[in-house]
């Protein structure tokens, strides 16, 4: 059997929702990592060890677990729990939370790096701790570290292929039902893997639109 | 209220662990005087600056400005509230500047009146500009900090400062990390404050500049006031042999520099 990409342009209607789902729980989940990984470095630098520790142990599940189980326990073990997401809601939960950690590490060591100087001047003023970090610490922190971020942020672009197993019809899933009914692997497969690609070199561009705003701020 | 000079330092000591940096040091300072503390490096006069603003608190003795005292023994919210009402009055300047570097030089000056005065964003504007043009750099408003020279940099830092207008400035080296040509623009800011009677308390390594602008000059050395006085008397016909070797090696190196 050779060959035909023919066929592909008749489920681009499939593929292309796939697209946009891919983009939706990959938006959803990096900001929600990215909000949630500066509100758990805080707590992991500042909090009292009574809140620090249960975090801990949730920064523990989190990394050290497989993400699929992760997912598997957000979506069907919580229902037990009386809590019934939607797919797409646990799929953005659990990688957003999955990703939130990793980004938390980033972001801790990159409170740690700022210059002393600059809490003292902020101090200084008449700042509040709170304040200061508001307002000089964090921000700074998390302008260093978006190019790692980034990176974090193009691996969880291809994470969120696992929330296929819970049945949102992201890229990868769409690819499969088209293949269910063509039996054409090898295009559906190429076909998304290019979308895949098109929307990591999106991302990328956005990042260095993003580092060349900041270039000025250091 | 107990009777206190405008800026009142009693007793005071600090230790770092077993390093004792500071030991029963008095300064008395009134409104719009200018006072320059001068010294080796490692005599404590950082240390004595930031006590001052209860950066790094002393060990015992008590520090007063107009009336209030500073280093208040408080419970730990109580104590937060008191030093960032307290630290309002005092302004800082570094000898590194400690621009916010990622806020531009209007978000650089704006940012604490916003917060702590409650001003709003067009009060906090004028304000910046009015700052910005005492220390000649109005045109420097939009500039992030890493487009100004160190001089450029130590004038916003300056402006920063007094737009909290505080009741006394402090600054710690303001001009050491200058290159020599830059040295002058930042010495003209403070000349200009010092005839709008500004109360200062400076450390300088600048005997030059003490002397010209200082009502009065401490001298320390190794954690104490070694001598202290009117700046001709201290740098033309100082009494302490200690202070006479300070400035006997320190006006050389700067002949040979
Ligand atoms: N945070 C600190 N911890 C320990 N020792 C310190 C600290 N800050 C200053 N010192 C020590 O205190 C002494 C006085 O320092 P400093 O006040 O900076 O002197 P100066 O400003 O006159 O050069 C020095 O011996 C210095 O090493
Ligand atoms: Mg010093």
């Amino acid at each position: 059997m050779s060959l035909d990409f023919t066929v592909v342009p008749q489920f681009l209607d499939v593929i292309l929702l796939g697209v946009l789902w891919t983009i939706l729980i990959t938006l959803g989940a990096s900001v929600l990592s990215f909000f949630v990984g500066i509100f758990f470095a805080i707590i992991a630098l500042y909090a009292p060890w009574f809140v620090r520790l249960p975090f801990r142990a949730f920064e523990w599940l989190f990394m050290g677990t497989p993400l699929l189980l992760q997912l598997f326990l957000i979506y069907f073990g919580l229902i037990q729990v009386g809590i019934d997401l939607p797919a797409f809601v646990a799929g953005v939960i659990g990688l957003g939370l999955h990703y939130a950690v990793y980004n938390s590490e980033l972001i801790q060591a990159s409170i740690l790096a700022v210059d002393r100087g600059q809490t003292e001047a902020a101090r200084t003023l008449g700042l509040s701790r709170m304040q200061t970090l508001r307002y000089v610490v964090v921000p700074q922190a998390v302008r260093d570290v978006i190019p790692p971020i980034g990176n974090n942020m193009i691996a969880l672009l291809k994470d969120s292929a696992l929330v296929s197993v819970i049945g949102v019809s992201e890229l990868t899933l769409s690819a499969q039902q088209a293949i269910g009914r063509t039996f054409r692997p090898f295009e559906f497969y190429v076909t998304a893997a290019a979308f895949y690609y098109a929307i990591n070199l999106i991302m990328e561009a956005v990042q260095r639109r993003i580092e060349r705003r900041i270039a000025l701020s250091r | 209220m107990t009777d206190t000079a405008f800026v009142e330092i009693r007793n005071a000591a600090k230790s770092f662990g077993s390093l004792q940096v500071l030991r029963d040091i008095n300064l008395k300072v009134e409104r719009g005087q200018i006072v320059a503390i001068i010294g080796p490096s490692g005599s404590g006069k950082s240390t004595l600056l930031r006590a001052i603003n209860e950066l790094d608190p002393l060990s015992s003795g008590e520090i007063w400005l107009e009336g209030v005292q500073i280093n208040k023994k408080l419970p730990h919210r109580q104590y937060e509230r008191h030093v960032n009402q307290v630290r309002q009055d005092i302004g800082m300047v570094f000898q590194h500047f400690n621009l916010f570097p990622h806020l531009t030089v209007r978000e650089n000056i704006t940012l604490a009146p916003k917060l702590l005065k409650g001003m709003s964003a067009g009060e906090a504007n004028a304000l910046a500009e009015q700052q910005l043009a005492k220390v000649g750099l109005m045109e420097k408003i939009d500039a992030y900090p890493s487009q100004l020279s160190g001089g450029q940099k130590q004038r916003v830092a300056i402006a920063r400062a007094l737009a909290m207008k505080p009741k006394v400035m402090l600054f710690d080296e303001a001009t050491s990390a200058l290159d020599p040509e830059l040295v002058e623009e930042v010495n003209l800011v403070m000349k200009q404050l010092a005839e709008e009677h500004m109360t200062m308390i400076i450390v300088t390594h600048e005997m030059g500049f003490a002397e010209s602008v200082c009502d009065r000059v401490l001298f320390m050395d190794g954690g104490v006031v070694v001598e202290e006085g009117p700046p001709e008397v201290i740098f033309r016909n100082p009494e302490n042999e200690r202070t006479r070797a300070f400035l006997r090696k320190h006006l050389q190196t700067n002949h040979n520099r």
